[in-house]
């Protein structure tokens, strides 16, 4: 068990049968009260945030949750297949859990799978990926500065908004939480 | 060491601000007619308070060689003094309290204490709301988020709990009818044993956020749990003569209409002893010159303010880190 001295960012604990991770925390202490701990938690599962303060002293029951760096290899049905990258154990997460990672998810990349009482339960993508377009209308040379943009195709069959400019097999870098285009990093 | 120098130079125009203010906090005690006081900072006695806790100091220097701790505040050889007869007296020094580390706290602070014997707690109220004027004046630059340009509201504790957190509190009630009345208004009052426990759930989660938001907020009429040293109050036992200010999510200053009942206070001292004893906390020497003295005082109101917190509030700093040179880390 933990308790409230233990809070530090990023610790993991069970709250009303859902695992969740402490994002903020503070110490504070109503006058002539007893000290609590402010805290900001996510549920691992939903992603949603609460509030909760903590009496000191409370205690805390861990959650029992690891992530682990794997490499997503296949897509197999309604499953995708990774692969633990120092293990080689493979194991396949169905499509709910993936969710709209997968758009932003190509083959061979390394992803962090969250494992809740061993079980994966949600994956996270690295923030950037580079990726060439597959399919744009072809590019032309005009006014950059306009900030006009086109819609264009990545492996993963995902629609990125780029500027006029950009040709099929040029690789580009995309923010993943976002989806935005971000810069060229090299042309076709 | 380098990053020390950066550091520091980085704090110079808070801790300049810091100088300024406490100067004229000081220069208007001396305006309003206060006596400045230097009370102990190591006492026999630093306080009964539950959820206060007193650094140890070593020993007297008398034959007992009784243990000495630092006072958590000046407030107890501050009444022995109103028992004299003083009047009116102010004191701004330090206090400490362990383990308090957060952004609003630090084991070692600077607090202002004052007095005034025969006023009403509006007097100190009024106070404050001048002391926090002159801080701002004095801190030169403004704090955008922060509005001097009203009266401070004033309201009751009762009030503020039943707008924000839809809860009726009466302050007599039992620990059971309380959290109930937080369950009913949706707060999880889980594993809260006592009614102060219980009230400062509702508190923390439902109400103290939404204080003094814009302007400075007095809340009075404290429950008689939550009473501490303050009296009664003669319309209505449930509730006692005490408030607290809050200013931009900070908890400013608690002031008290001071109890001089030297039994009642004995037996709050006790069933607070008993208290600590029982959760196994360090249980301090009652002070017996302080019950000896409280007969001799007038009725008088009075108040300690966080000085490091004003500072934070005038300048607009988050942390108290940035008003204070050094912190308990950096020493």
């Amino acid at each position: 068990m933990y308790d409230t001295s233990d809070i530090r960012k990023g610790l993991k604990i069970m709250l009303d049968g859902s695992p969740y991770t402490v994002v903020e925390f503070q110490f504070v202490k109503p006058g002539k009260g007893a000290a609590f701990t402010r805290t900001k938690m996510k549920n691992l599962l939903s992603g949603g945030v609460i509030e909760r303060n903590l009496r000191s002293g409370d205690k805390l029951e861990p959650a029992n949750v690891e992530t682990k760096t794997m490499q997503y290899l296949y897509k197999e049905a309604e499953s995708y297949v990774f692969m633990d990258t120092t293990t080689y154990d493979q194991v396949s997460i169905v499509e709910a859990t993936i969710g709209d990672s997968r758009d932003f998810m190509p083959e061979n990349i390394n992803v962090e799978v969250l494992f809740f009482n061993d079980r994966a339960v949600g994956v996270s993508l690295p923030n950037f990926i580079e990726q060439a377009i597959v399919s744009t209308e072809p590019g032309f040379k005009g006014d950059t500065s306009t900030g006009a943009t086109k819609p264009a195709k990545i492996s993963t069959g995902a629609q990125v908004n780029v500027p006029l400019f950009i040709n099929v097999g040029d690789v580009v870098k995309i923010d993943t939480r976002t989806g935005d285009y971000l810069e060229r990093l090299s042309r076709a | 060491m380098a990053d020390e120098r950066a550091r520091l130079a980085g704090r110079r125009g808070a801790l300049e601000a810091r100088s300024r203010i406490v100067r004229a906090a000081r220069a208007w005690f001396e305006q309003e007619g206060f006596l400045e006081v230097e009370t102990p900072a190591r006492v026999r006695a630093p306080g009964q308070e539950i959820h206060l806790d007193a650094i140890a100091s070593g020993s007297g220097s008398g034959p007992d060689g009784d243990a000495r701790w630092l006072v958590t505040s000046p407030e107890y050889h501050m009444k022995r003094l109103l028992g004299a007869g003083f009047e009116r007296i102010a004191q701004i020094g330090k206090a400490w309290r362990a383990g308090e580390v957060g952004p609003h706290h630090q084991p070692e602070f600077l607090i202002a204490e004052w007095y005034r014997a025969g006023a009403p707690l509006t007097a100190i109220a009024d106070d404050c709301e001048a002391l926090v004027h002159v801080a701002a004046r004095a801190a030169g630059a403004t704090n955008a988020a922060l509005d001097l340009s009203g009266p401070f509201e004033r309201t009751t504790v009762g009030e503020v709990v039943k707008l924000h957190a839809g809860v009726t509190l009466v302050g007599d009630e039992s620990v059971d009818a309380l959290a109930g009345k937080a369950r009913a208004a949706g707060i999880d009052v889980t594993g809260r044993a006592t009614w102060d426990d219980v009230f400062f759930q509702i508190w923390l989660d439902r109400v103290e956020p939404q204080l003094g938001r814009g302007r400075p907020t007095f809340v009075f009429d404290w429950p008689a749990p939550l009473g501490a040293l303050a009296r009664r109050k003669t319309d209505d036992p449930r509730l006692v003569e005490r408030f607290e200010l809050y200013a931009n999510g900070l908890e400013l200053a608690n002031a008290f209409g001071e109890l001089t009942d030297a039994d009642e206070q004995r037996a709050r001292f006790l069933d607070e002893s008993a208290t600590r004893g029982r959760l196994g906390k360090t249980v301090y020497a009652l002070d017996e010159r302080l019950l000896a003295a409280l007969p001799h005082m007038r009725p008088t109101s009075g108040v300690a303010l966080g000085m490091d917190r004003l500072i934070m509030l005038v300048l607009g700093a988050a942390d108290i880190r940035d008003v204070v040179a050094f912190a308990d880390d950096e020493v």
